[in-house]
């Protein structure tokens, strides 16, 4: 029986493999900031379609998630943090993670423009191709800048999200991109500091492996202090605050506290102490970013709820 | 059970198996109602079901 040979062979993928070739966590992410995203805009959208057009940018970034493990399953192969993953461990083929990253694309943006509009479906198309063809097939293998180009794909879903309510981009979605955007390198790079040896062996010039890790913890300071203002800037348009305000003002001055903190650190100490501080930062980064959008969910229920202060000042 | 019908033992990766497409039909069927419930909002909330057919259609041209 021809099924036996299927069901025992190596690639026996169940639904969960197929699942886990859409990077669940970084989904999560996706949903949670393209639905703040498509909340804070000031035009009303009905919960189903709300509700279905963030499941199609979900399942678009999953589409791209597929697309990067078949394009990386060497390196995968090679990383101690990715060798579970679906392709490397042999439960998925290559060519069926390719083929289900270029359906659900197809999918995911075709059914955003039915259920939305055409921009916002035309906008997730470019995310797609910019993770999958610029981040991963191109950047990721050939510039210690990788992790800042290609952090534009995780920073596009609030704008997704922005113009599937309004149909188009504006300064406050570009400063959420923005937000993320600025955020990302010194989120890799802490990570990078105590995950160096894996991107050794693979070979991935991450700056930690080109310029080493001094020069790392010099870059995660200038984004850092770079990213600050961007964050509070948002207080000032339409989707922010003084409770957003309160919350950037407290993150952004623990972040570039722990920026400093790994700037003035010598190697030897974080080897002695096994990198706490760096994953403490790196744990702080994770926060930061939820935190500033769970701020943006506050102001915008505040301001249905007629509980926002008139006199904030507000620059567009 | 009736007479003469063959006893079947599932091997452990036919059942997975067997969980897996039902974990694949429930997407599928999730979906088909997702589609279902997209429709009945674009048609309660009034948007044009009309499009341009090869004619001329006066009704979907705006008056000025």
């Amino acid at each position: 029986m021809t099924d036996a040979t299927t069901l025992d062979g190596p690639y026996r993928a169940e639904f969960d493999d197929y699942f886990a070739l859409l990077k669940p966590r970084v989904m999560s992410l996706v949903v949670f900031t393209a639905a703040v995203g498509l909340l804070v805009a000031p035009v009303g959208v009905n919960p189903v379609i709300a509700f279905a057009s963030v499941l199609f940018i979900a399942l678009g970034a999953g589409a791209s998630g597929a697309l990067n493990m078949w394009w990386d399953a060497d390196i995968d192969r090679v990383m101690k943090r990715t060798q579970n993953r679906p392709v490397p461990a042999a439960k998925v083929t290559p060519k069926d993670a390719m083929i289900m990253g270029l359906w659900l694309s197809v999918i995911s943006v075709g059914m955003l423009g039915l259920t939305a509009n055409l921009f916002a479906a035309g906008l997730l198309a470019f995310t797609i191709f910019f993770y999958a063809v610029v981040y991963t097939m191109w950047l990721k293998r050939s510039t210690p800048q990788n992790i800042v180009i290609g952090g534009a794909a995780g920073a596009f879903p609030p704008m997704v999200g922005w113009a599937v309510a309004t149909g188009g981009v504006s300064v406050e979605s570009l400063l959420m991109f923005a937000l993320i955007f600025m955020w990302t390198p010194p989120h890799f790079w802490a990570l990078a500091l105590f995950m160096n040896d894996d991107y050794t062996k693979a070979g991935v010039p991450m700056l930690t492996v080109t310029h080493g890790k001094r020069e790392t913890r010099r870059q995660i300071l200038i984004y850092t202090v770079l990213l600050a203002p961007v964050a509070l800037a948002i207080s000032f348009t339409s989707i922010g605050g003084p409770v957003y305000f309160a919350v950037a003002l407290a993150l952004n001055l623990l972040f570039l506290k722990g920026a400093w903190t790994l700037w003035k650190r010598a190697e030897e100490a974080a080897e002695a102490d096994r990198y706490a501080s760096e994953k403490s930062v790196f744990k702080l980064s994770l926060y930061y970013l939820a935190l500033h959008f769970t701020a943006l969910l506050a102001e915008a229920g505040l301001r249905a709820a007629q509980l926002d202060w008139a006199a904030w000042p507000q620059w567009v | 059970m009736g007479v003469g019908m063959p006893i079947v033992h599932e091997t452990e990766s036919q059942k997975s198996r067997k969980k897996s497409n039902m974990l694949l039909g429930a997407v599928l069927g999730g979906f088909v109602l997702l589609v279902f419930a997209i429709t009945i909002v674009k048609m309660v909330d009034g948007q044009n079901m009309e499009a341009f057919d090869h004619v001329r259609r006066p009704a979907l041209e705006e008056v000025k």
